[in-house]
């Protein structure tokens, strides 16, 4: 307490609005909850194309294999990729007490990232994917996603390396963040693109799918953890070595697994072990990392149930060490020959990129929203609304898919004619639908909340009265 | 850099990166570098030859009108062939991947699980070694069945009528239809439909097995219950061995 103190004496701590854009942070969330439906939209023409009542059929531009990879690529790009955008631009400055680069970059920033998400989606809905999953952005706006990845590294880069004093662990996150995810990005899309084919280029294929989740998705939603969860809780993270633990381990681990995602492929097989070995050591870091936040939590039980935010977080994690046994689990040989190529694995990413790392995001949704329009949320119980309906939806989706999965995996196995494995699967496709449709209802119970919270906000001119007044 | 805190995670990113892309996707490269990377051109084979000539034949006034007629001389013709048939097996290819086929029909058949019984060889590395499977087309999800040795096993006609209207021929299945690849009917594929249906009648080409016809008529379930009965008639005269004894 002393130091701060001190600190404070000798210079003045920077005044948050100096620091924080906030018009940016609120542009970058509505951008990103935009493409959030429009993900659903394409997750719904697929599902309904599965249980065959899809009265869209035979249109070109609503075709579901194409919209299929609008439904990916509007969740990483447009809204995972902009929400966290968002919520860099609030806790960098604040964490840094630094200013990032330049606020004329960081609007172009998100100009540029908008122009590639929507060029991404029209590439898309025309028919020139490229054919990298996860990645299927067309290979003319690569060049330029890359260098928007670029701008926005050197962007936040600029604060951290100003600021002084002791690192905190979300900024070990981000910075890593920084680094890989425009390393991914260019490994991804250019080396199986242009100068490697065959199993060379699956084992980067592999590699891409895995550090995009793994290098650019989980860094940023733990670094956003580490700085939410102790301010909300309003105590620091219990142990620091775990944290450390947490993070260097993932740092060696997580870039090693790639190939896991083609097992049984023409790739070498001790290559093959490799990344099932070293996937299996990643989830005792993961382990750690759960347990240093639930060791946080310890005491303030309370606050699962009455603060939101923290509910969202929380579920969140349980979520994330749920995904990550089953990770451990379906990773070894054994598990791939039933599993692999199922719904098991689709069930899995939805349990990944909803579960946990969106969970997370409409938590900080939820936590910054009313800090942001200067007043309380319109409806507490829209907001409980939203929560509930999207993590008991995704629960529902992500069990019944996996169960799905199994008896897909069977049927093959048991060599079936082939019909048969997706005419058993018609009962959990249809549980599916209702499931995505719950968690449609708790979006737009956010929307409508959102939608009548911005109505209640103070407009400027009656905040600038207000600070006179005072 | 080296000195400051942020400097160490900057380079510690680096350095884990270039290490996981050293020992993952380096390695691979270095072990298939004598395995060289084979043209379109290269890849026409005789089997697609004889599928693309079949389609001419088949669909003669849209073949003439998106690809052309042939020179009359039979050598000039047979290069003409051959050139067309490497654009349409690109054209196909670039469409096989726009409408996102590979995301519910993979394109390797793995070791276990039967599917050597049902599909027909396990994948090798040198099949991939190539133009066409570049980035490669491995898949991670199968709706519909495995299709990297598709070819020859049904007819081009057979994959027109399916890729137009999908449940006439497969009255269960959640394909979606293709209507856009054929000017109003089936047997009408324009030029994305008769690329689309040159590719997939290239998949598996290559194999020396190919095509399938000798045991098409037998269910794979028919040759399980052949190696089960088989397997239990070995272990009936080997228990009446070890009884002898």
């Amino acid at each position: 307490m002393s130091d701060v103190a001190v600190a404070t004496d000798q210079e003045e701590i920077p005044k948050h609005g100096e620091l924080v854009d906030e018009r940016l942070v609120k542009w970058y969330f509505l951008a990103a909850l935009t493409y959030f439906f429009i993900s659903l939209a394409g997750g719904f023409l697929m599902a309904f194309q599965l249980i065959r009542h899809n009265s869209l059929d035979g249109i070109e531009l609503l075709s579901p294999g194409r919209w299929r990879m609008v439904h990916t690529n509007a969740i990483a790009y447009g809204f995972l990729a902009n929400a966290f955008l968002g919520m860099l631009h609030w806790v960098i400055p604040r964490l840094t007490l630094q200013k990032v680069l330049d606020k004329r970059l960081s609007m172009f920033i998100f100009v540029a990232w908008q122009v590639v998400v929507v060029s991404t989606a029209v590439g898309l809905i025309l028919g020139h994917a490229q054919a990298v999953e996860w990645g299927e952005t067309p290979v003319w706006i690569d060049p330029l996603a890359l260098v928007g990845l670029l701008l926005v590294a050197i962007n936040f880069m600029s604060p951290i390396v100003k600021m002084e004093g002791p690192l905190y662990v979300s900024l070990w996150y981000f910075t890593a963040a920084f680094v890989w995810t425009f390393l991914t990005y260019a490994m991804g899309n250019f080396v199986p693109q242009y100068y490697v084919s065959g199993s060379s280029a699956g084992a980067v294929g592999g590699l891409f799918i895995h550090d995009l989740v793994g290098l650019f998705v989980t860094p940023l939603g733990w670094g956003m953890m580490y700085y939410f969860v102790p301010i909300l809780l309003k105590k620091p993270v219990w142990s620091h070595g775990l944290s450390l633990v947490g993070f260097w381990g993932l740092a060696f681990f997580y870039p090693l697994q790639g190939i896991h995602h083609f097992l049984y492929t023409p790739i070498p097989m001790f290559l093959q072990y490799g990344a099932v070995m070293s996937t299996i050591a990643v989830e005792l870091v993961v382990l750690t990392v759960v347990i240093n936040f639930f060791g946080t939590l310890w005491g303030d039980g309370k606050e699962f149930w009455e603060n939101i935010p923290i509910r969202w977080f929380y579920t969140g994690m349980v979520y994330y060490a749920m995904t990550c046994f089953q990770c451990a689990l379906q990773v070894t040989l054994t598990f791939q020959q039933l599993i692999q190529f199922t719904d098991w694995v689709v069930g899995h990413a939805h349990l990944v990129m909803f579960g946990v790392f969106s969970m997370w995001l409409m938590g900080v949704m939820t936590y910054l929203f009313p800090r942001l329009l200067k007043t309380d949320w319109y409806s507490r119980s829209l907001c409980e609304w939203h929560f509930w309906l999207s993590a008991v939806g995704l629960l529902v989706m992500a069990g019944d898919l996996t169960l799905a999965g199994l008896f897909q995996g069977w049927s093959w196995m048991g060599m079936m004619e082939w019909n048969h494995s997706y005419n058993i699967s018609q009962p959990f496709w249809v549980t599916r639908i209702f499931a995505a449709l719950t968690i449609l209802g708790g979006q737009l119970c956010f929307l409508w909340n959102l939608y009548k919270t911005w109505q209640l906000a103070p407009t400027e001119a009656e905040l600038s009265q207000a600070t006179a007044a005072v | 850099m080296f000195e400051s805190k942020s400097g160490i995670f900057f380079i510690a990113g680096l350095f884990f990166f270039a290490f996981a892309f050293l020992s993952n996707a380096v390695v691979p490269m270095l072990m298939y570098r004598d395995l060289p990377e084979k043209t379109v051109a290269e890849l026409v084979n005789p089997n697609i030859r004889y599928q693309f000539e079949d389609m001419a034949q088949r669909y003669p006034q849209q073949f003439k009108k998106h690809y052309g007629e042939p020179p009359e001389d039979p050598q000039q013709a047979d290069a003409w062939y051959n050139e067309k048939c490497a654009e349409a097996m690109k054209l196909g290819r670039d469409w096989y991947v726009g409408e996102g086929c590979w995301h519910c029909h993979s394109q390797f058949v793995r070791p276990v699980s039967n599917e050597s019984l049902r599909w027909g060889p396990v994948s090798e590395s040198e099949e991939y070694q190539n133009e066409l499977q570049r980035p490669v087309l491995f898949g991670t999800r199968r709706v519909g069945p495995d299709l990297s040795r598709e070819g020859g096993r049904r007819s081009t006609d057979w994959h027109a009528v399916h890729l137009f209207a999908p449940t006439d021929l497969s009255p269960d299945s959640p394909m979606p239809a293709y209507p856009w690849f054929f000017d109003g009917a089936a047997d009408k594929p324009n030029k994305r439909g008769l690329a689309v249906l040159t590719y997939i009648q290239w998949l598996g080409s290559w194999l020396e097995s190919y095509p399938y016809y000798e045991d098409y008529d037998e269910s794979p379930v028919a040759k399980l219950e052949q190696l089960e009965q088989q397997a239990e008639e070995e272990e009936k005269t080997e228990a009446e061995k070890s009884a002898e004894e």
